[in-house]
């Protein structure tokens, strides 16, 4: 469903584009077969050893963490080159990586935030596939209002630091070694103030971790108990009590580069709807294919929504179209879910061992959570009205 | 694929803003639609002979500036934000591009230059119906030796009386074959009837043809050239449609703001934020599905491609220009129900174009063949 567009052979882009694509062709085979369009958002249950698996079988092909500086063992790829990976990674069917939140998250945290030697202990880990994060940011009491954290923590005279609290909707904790934390280092301490950010692993037994089962049954998510927890001394992330800044720069991190790579998933997805279509009729539906037009449409503006984003320039500051991005894929893609269980009709209501029908049966619950985290509908028309529209600032703690 | 916009492209969009937000403003707009000339003489002037506005999309080979969709397309944007009451549209988007994709080697010659330089302006009819074919169905040609004979009724041909020619489908003798001519408006036996519109902003008339001599100009029409100037037109329709909705936002955050009520700005309230903020992700979904399109089309993408593309950018033009007249007018509050505020031009502009070359429901199944037949089985 890519888009026909004309590309002058042999830049440096292409080069990439073609060398993964050729890659992915050669070792997604074998027992990695069988992970192909598996693993992603909705599907993160999907045999994550195999999936650890694959993120060494990657870093063997020196394809993990290709937008980091080669100092940190990335290839340092430019944006325009990040993309063709993602879009080729993705478009090969590439399995939702067990390794994001390391390579996306904390990874180039520390290399901005980090002391050297947190970098020499951490990054290599990261690159190689074989240490897997988890992030502890979400609290029962900071949701949307992520800055209410609750958990505290507080240094021992040998330096080393002490965690008490409960994390929620810390996804994949199970399958992770590591976890990263903002705790309230500060007693007394409001809001975004006297926060600190602390790694820690997880297996000790101040960590107990329980699974949340969602509403399509399987248990992505978990909570994470914190009871006495040990970070060491040199867990500490930046500043002691400066950690919502640390947090915060992960944001400005993320320039929209593995968005495109998200969008071959839902070309994917939609290429399924169509597969159900053709098999039961409804796609000679009237009703149906006008709503599959529209779905078709969105997609495409989603793309280009995210090359505006990209040929913004080193302009940090986030565009309109920044402002509407997240907004507007949630709630395409929701919408997506719906159109996929109406296609479906009655077959949509038994769980299914069709491979393609469970898929769109795991998008159609897991896209009710699409619109809820990293920022709910309600925040974003917040922040897209007082950022995009100047409108008047609700009321913060 | 790079979404910015080129040094160039950005001068022209600013400068199509400074000039339209002073010379087509409220009052201005209000002064033709009210008066008895619908259309703005003098600011056509201005834009197609001295600004040459015309020219920015025109082949350089026809003496135009050579430039691509993407420039045209910013041009539409701003007239539809400020609802230019001039045959800009006609001349352009329906006249020239018809022209340049349906006419012949000879003809395009003979006329791209005239339209470049402002000396001529041009409109054609711009049916409900998603081929641009139907509006041949009540005119028919008879060839008189080199010369062409036209009989017959052509409606829905915007700017009909404010233009020197008019591009007409006809059908050509009993072979069912149809040609595309042009009709001089000061030729023998053509008269014009303008009809009111709700949206006086864009006027239609129609045509009445007895035994008027026309000019051929393609040499066969193909589906092809055909399905490329449909496929133009929606898009600067569309363009139009994003300058208009992006303007009842601009209009409506205005209002909220100045608005007290319970001793705030109204605007402070998250029922009125949150729907204003609607209308933003409308409008820039729009933008990015605009330019992108308009990208795309520069970059030679195949014309099935392109037509689907540019039927599915219409459609979402539709609906978003149409939630965002709505909703300003909702958001207005109770003088957003006044002929003295602003959002009911956009409100009967958005509802008046939703069925130009398509309504919803043809564009949609346009685009659905084409998606259902492209996903690989």
């Amino acid at each position: 469903m890519g888009a026909p567009e004309t590309a002058l052979a042999q830049n440096p882009v292409d080069q990439i584009r073609r060398a993964i694509a050729q890659w992915m062709a050669e070792h997604l085979t074998g027992e990695f077969a069988a992970l192909r369009h598996r693993g992603g958002p909705g599907d993160e249950g999907a045999d994550p050893a195999l999936r650890k698996r694959w993120e060494r079988e990657m870093a063997a092909g020196g394809w993990t963490c290709v937008g980091w500086p080669e100092a940190y063992g990335g290839r340092g790829l430019s944006i325009d080159a990040q993309v063709a990976f993602h879009e080729e990674y993705a478009r090969a069917g590439g399995p939702g990586r067990m390794g994001h939140i390391g390579e996306g998250l904390i990874g180039p945290t520390l290399i901005r935030y980090g002391s050297d030697a947190q970098k020499a202990r951490f990054l290599p880990g990261i690159v190689e596939g074989r240490t897997f994060w988890a992030q502890g940011y979400s609290e029962p009491n900071a949701g949307s209002d992520l800055a209410n954290v609750q958990t505290r923590c507080w240094q021992c005279d040998d330096g080393s630091w002490r965690l008490s609290g409960q994390k929620i909707w810390t996804s994949l904790a199970h399958e992770s070694d590591w976890i990263f934390v903002l705790a309230r280092s500060e007693p007394g301490s409001k809001g975004r103030h006297g926060l600190s950010f602390l790694l820690l692993p997880l297996d000790q037994p101040g960590v107990t971790i329980r699974p949340i089962r969602q509403i399509s049954g399987e248990a992505e998510f978990n909570e994470v108990f914190f009871d006495e927890a040990v970070a060491e001394a040199d867990g500490l992330v930046g500043e002691p009590g400066k950690g919502w800044e640390v947090a915060m720069g992960l944001l400005e991190i993320e320039r929209g580069v593995s968005t495109l790579g998200q969008q071959m998933h839902f070309a994917h997805e939609l290429g399924l709807v169509v597969e159900v279509a053709r098999r039961n009729g409804a796609d000679r539906d009237p009703a149906f294919r006008a709503r599959l037009a529209r779905a078709w449409g969105g997609l495409r503006v989603m793309r280009y929504n995210a090359l505006r984003m990209l040929s913004g320039g080193d302009d940090l500051k986030l565009g309109r179209e920044a402002l509407i991005y997240k907004y507007h894929w949630s709630n395409w893609h929701r919408d997506l879910g719906k159109l996929a269980m109406d296609a479906l009709g009655p077959e949509a209501d038994t769980p299914s061992e069709d491979p393609a029908v469970r898929r769109l049966q795991q998008v159609f619950f897991f896209s009710r959570a699409d619109t809820i985290y990293a920022g709910s509908n309600e925040i974003q028309l917040n922040l897209i009205a007082e950022r995009g529209l100047g409108l008047p600032r609700e009321p913060r703690g | 694929m790079n979404l910015g916009l080129s040094e160039d492209e950005r001068m022209i969009a600013d400068a199509a803003a400074d000039l339209l937000g002073q010379r087509s403003d409220s009052a201005a707009v209000r002064n033709c639609i009210e008066g008895e000339h619908g259309s703005d003489t003098a600011l056509w002037q201005q834009i197609a002979s001295e600004l040459g506005w015309c020219a920015v999309g025109i082949d350089e080979a026809a003496d135009g500036m050579g430039m691509g969709a993407m420039a045209q397309a910013l041009l539409f944007e701003q007239t539809g934000a400020h609802l230019l009451c001039a045959p800009f549209f006609s001349t352009v988007a329906l006249g020239a591009n018809l022209l340049t994709h349906c006419g012949s080697e000879s003809s395009r010659q003979a006329m791209l230059p005239a339209v470049a330089d402002g000396g001529l302006s041009l409109s054609a009819p711009l049916p409900s119906t998603p081929d641009w074919r139907t509006a041949a169905e009540q005119v028919e040609a008879r060839s008189a030796g080199d010369d062409w004979r036209l009989d017959g009724q052509v409606d829905r041909v915007p700017d009909a009386a404010y233009v020197d020619a008019w591009l007409v489908f006809a059908r050509c003798d009993a072979q069912g074959d149809i040609g595309l001519f042009r009709v001089d408006a000061k030729a023998a036996g053509a008269t014009v009837t303008m009809h009111p519109g709700w949206d006086a902003t864009r006027c239609f008339g129609s045509l009445r043809l007895d035994d008027v001599a026309a000019e051929r100009l393609d040499e066969g029409l193909t589906l092809q050239g055909l399905s490329q100037a449909t496929a133009y037109a929606r898009l600067y329709l569309a363009a139009e449609a994003l300058g208009g909705a992006q303007r009842c936002l601009e209009l409506t955050t205005a209002y909220v703001m100045e608005r007290k009520q319970f001793g705030r700005a109204v605007g402070s309230f998250q029922a009125v934020k949150h729907r204003c903020a609607q209308m933003m992700v409308a409008v820039e979904a729009l933008r990015s599905g605009v330019y992108g399109v308009a990208r795309l089309s520069e970059q030679g993408a195949a014309i099935e491609h392109l037509a689907a593309e540019c039927a599915a950018v219409r459609l979402q033009a539709d609906e978003a220009f149409f939630f965002c007249a709505q909703e300003a007018i909702q958001l207005h509050g109770g003088v957003g129900f006044t002929w003295e505020y602003d959002p009911h031009l956009y409100f009967k502009r958005a509802q008046a174009a939703r069925h130009w070359l398509g309504a919803p429901e043809a564009l949609a199944e346009e685009t659905a063949d084409y998606v259902l037949n492209e996903v690989a089985a």
